[in-house]
Order: C-alpha cells, then sequence, then structure tokens
C-alpha cells in the first residue's frame, strides 16, 4: 500500500492555467457601446465600473473599449457623467 | 499618464462567464486589486465557482483552490496552515464564497475559522440568494422577495423571514475587523479590503452585490442599484474593528425603499402596506446601528 510521508507524495490536483481572456465574449452582446471621446473628462468611470475589465486606458489616457470581450451590458453607458458613450444595436 | 482611484492593477482576466452586469463580477476585480498578485482566493460552489470558464480555463491571475459548497473557512484555514509550514508569510489567503455558501451551508466552517482566529480573510458576496443554481432563497434573501423557491404567487409565499445579519454573527465571534462594502462605491470598497489585508487574524468582509437575472432588473443599473442600497440604508457601510462601530457612509437624505424596491421585478408584488413596513425596519435597523456607533467607543463588543 501506498504511504504518504510528505505533501510532496500526494496525487497531483487537475490544474486550469488557460487565461479566460482567449475566448472572446464578443457574441454576447446585442447592442455595442461606442465611445465619443469629444467630452471625456478622463474621471475612469467606465473602466471602474466594468464587470468584464472589458475598458482600458491607452496611452494618452483616453477610454478604450474592447469589443472583444465587452458584453454590451451598458453600465458604462449609464454611469458615465457626460454621456460620451451610447448603445447602438448590434447588426 | 493616466489617474486612477482604485489600483489600476487587473486581476481579472477579461473572457469570464459572468453573466453581463455582474455585481459579483466587480466585486471580486476591486477585492484583488486591493490584495494585490501575493493573494490564494478559495472559491466555492458559487457563481464564481463556474464563471471562470470551463476547464482548463481561468479568470484570475492568482493561485485559485475551488472547494466543496460548505468548506471555505475550512479551506482558507488549511491554506494558511500550509503556508505557514512552508514558511511563505507574506501571502494573504482569501475565501471569496456566496450568500448560501456563507449564511447557510458553510456557517459552521466560518465560525470555526473565526473562533480559531485563523489568519484568514473571509469574504462574502452576497447576491441574496442561490444564483448559480436558478435563484433559490437563502438566508440572506431581503423579506418580501421573490425567488424560485418563494414564488410570490399567492400572498404570504414571498420570502416572509428578515435577511440574517452575518456582520452581527461575525462580530459575536470577536473578530477582529468586519466590514461592509458595496460595489457602487469602489473607493469605500478598496479602502476596507486594504485595511482587512493589513491586520492579522480571521477578517470579514460582506459585499452587497447586485444580479441583473436574479433581482428581475436590466444589466445597465447594476452600480445604480448598488448605489440605492446604501442611498436608502437598506444595505448600510459600517466597519467594525476590535468590537467599535464606524458607520462609513451616512446619507444626509436617506432616500424612501420604495425607490430601490421598485427598480427590481423580484418586489413588483409588494403593496403598499408591506413597502411601509419594510421602511419601518430598515429604519430600525439603522437606528440600531447608530446606537451602536455610539455606544460601542466606550464598550467595544457591546451586548457580546
Ligand atoms: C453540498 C452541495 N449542495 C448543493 C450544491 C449545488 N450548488 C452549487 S452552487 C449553489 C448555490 C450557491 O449560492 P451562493 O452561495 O449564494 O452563490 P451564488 O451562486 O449566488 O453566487 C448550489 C446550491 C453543491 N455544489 N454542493
Ligand atoms: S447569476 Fe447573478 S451573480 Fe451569478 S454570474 Fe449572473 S449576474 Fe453574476
Ligand atoms: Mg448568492
Amino acid at each position: 500500500m501506498k504511504t504518504y510521508k510528505t505533501y510532496a507524495d500526494l496525487p497531483g490536483a487537475p490544474i486550469a492555467d488557460v487565461p479566460s481572456q482567449e475566448e472572446s465574449t464578443a457574441g454576447w452582446r446585442t447592442t455595442r457601446p461606442v465611445l465619443d471621446p469629444k467630452n471625456c473628462t478622463k474621471c475612469y468611470l467606465c473602466w471602474k465600473y466594468c464587470p468584464d475589465t472589458a475598458i482600458s486606458v491607452n496611452d494618452e489616457g483616453w477610454p478604450v473599449i474592447r469589443y472583444e470581450h465587452c458584453k454590451g451590458c451598458g453600465i458604462c453607458a449609464t454611469e458615465c457623467p457626460k454621456e460620451c458613450i451610447v448603445m447602438e444595436k448590434e447588426v | 499618464m493616466p489617474r486612477f482611484s482604485i489600483p489600476e492593477q487587473e486581476l481579472v482576466y477579461s473572457g469570464h462567464v459572468a453573466c453581463p452586469g455582474c455585481g459579483g463580477g466587480l466585486a471580486i476585480r476591486y477585492m484583488l486589486k486591493a490584495l494585490g498578485p501575493r493573494t490564494i482566493v478559495s472559491i466555492p460552489a458559487c457563481c464564481w465557482a463556474i464563471t471562470s470558464g470551463p476547464f482548463p480555463r481561468t479568470a484570475l491571475k492568482v493561485p485559485t483552490l475551488d472547494t466543496a459548497f460548505e468548506t471555505t473557512g475550512a479551506s482558507i484555514s488549511g491554506l494558511r496552515a500550509a503556508l505557514d509550514a512552508l514558511g511563505m508569510k507574506d501571502i494573504t489567503v482569501v475565501g471569496y464564497a456566496g450568500d448560501g455558501g456563507t449564511a447557510d451551508i458553510g456557517i459552521q466552517a466560518l465560525s470555526g475559522m473565526i473562533e480559531r482566529n485563523t489568519d484568514a480573510i473571509y469574504f462574502m458576496y452576497d447576491n441574496e440568494a442561490y444564483m448559480n443554481t436558478g435563484i433559490q432563497r437563502s438566508s440572506a434573501t431581503p423579506f418580501g422577495a421573490w425567488t424560485t423557491t418563494t414564488p410570490a404567487d399567492m400572498d404570504g409565499t414571498w420570502k416572509t423571514e428578515p435577511k440574517k445579519s452575518m456582520m452581527a454573527i461575525v462580530v459575536a465571534h470577536k473578530i477582529p475587523y468586519a466590514a461592509t462594502v458595496s460595489i457602487g462605491f469602489p473607493e469605500d470598497f478598496v479602502r476596507k479590503v486594504e485595511r482587512a489585508k493589513s491586520i492579522k487574524g480571521s477578517r470579514f468582509i460582506h459585499a452587497f452585490c447586485p444580479c441583473p437575472p436574479g433581482w428581475k432588473y436590466s444589466p445597465e443599473n447594476t452600480i445604480k442599484l448598488a448605489k440605492l442600497g446604501v442611498n436608502t440604508n437598506v444595505f448600510p457601510l459600517y466597519e467594525v474593528e476590535n468590537g467599535v462601530y464606524k458607520i462609513t457612509m451616512k446619507p444626509s437624505k436617506p432616500r424612501p425603499v420604495k425607490e430601490y424596491l421598485g427598480t427590481q421585478g423580484r418586489f413588483k408584488h409588494l403593496t403598499d402596506e408591506m413597502i411601509a413596513q419594510i421602511q419601518e425596519r430598515t429604519d430600525k435597523t439603522w437606528n440600531n446601528l447608530l446606537a451602536l456607533e455610539g455606544f460601542s467607543k466606550e464598550h467595544p463588543y457591546c451586548g457580546l
């Protein structure tokens, strides 16, 4: 019978190590947020409130929506105080 | 360089499969921003055990243990003991569990963990029902709510019991630090988790996490609801450090609970009479909290 002397003797466990970002969730969208930075004050509320981490900030400090992972929940458009983001129907 | 009011580092990948507008998704994102990369997370059965995606995918950039529904408190105790045995002292151990996994099935393991004052953080993300299995009531579901097991199709078939107070229960263990947070207030959220991280012993965070399909509202309103819950005093923000209560947000003019209840389909059957009753209960709980804040300054852990 096998005896276990240290934790190193224990059988291995399956490890999930493929980052979920390799999966696109773009197909979930029925509406798409479209950002016009004209009135943007760089408050980053859209970045802060995105549950999908799908808004980044580029080198010039503008928020950028990454459509590969945006699910179209509409939180960014609702929370932007300057109404820079509008939701448009996906076609 | 852009300036952010919460840490910039992302420890949650995109591409997870939580519903659009998931409050729990923001909670884990903010929690890990505050705790940083030297963290191990234990997740029991709940939405966030699933939302990382099918094996072999993971949505977290930190090591994660997927564990059984009732074992969050026990598993983080074991992780802590193992890290201590290996001499790895600088790693934060955190359990990320739902309200069902915390207030119902996991309460024994949680109680044991806090009673031993295990050096770990227990984080309860509260969407007020068993969402992953299809919106069944939990003891953290609020009074009056519709769920699939409290169908509200006849008088008295809604949830007739009040929401269990997990904060009162953990404070009764004389826990060093416990706090409530809402995803609607990320700066307050991150500050409290950072505070928790800096303290030794058991720590508990109770996070208010609106859930669009479970609460029956449109996903763009997640943040609005997360704020309204606080601004109506339905979910007060406070912390308890060494038995001393401190309310961290006092709405100068609390909104009527009707505003909060009216935005969610799970409360649409409520009569004016029931709404008045909920208002009364909310006011009472708030006044109790104010009293606790005053009294506990001189009498930490008062009444316990
Ligand atoms: C012992 C056991 N009983 C039942 C289940 C089925 N189950 C998995 S997740 C879940 C609901 C979890 O609810 P909660 O903890 O509130 O997390 P949420 O899904 O709402 O995020 C249930 C009942 C299980 N996995 N294990
Ligand atoms: S059911 Fe609710 S808590 Fe679960 S993933 Fe969806 S929004 Fe999040
Ligand atoms: Mg739940």
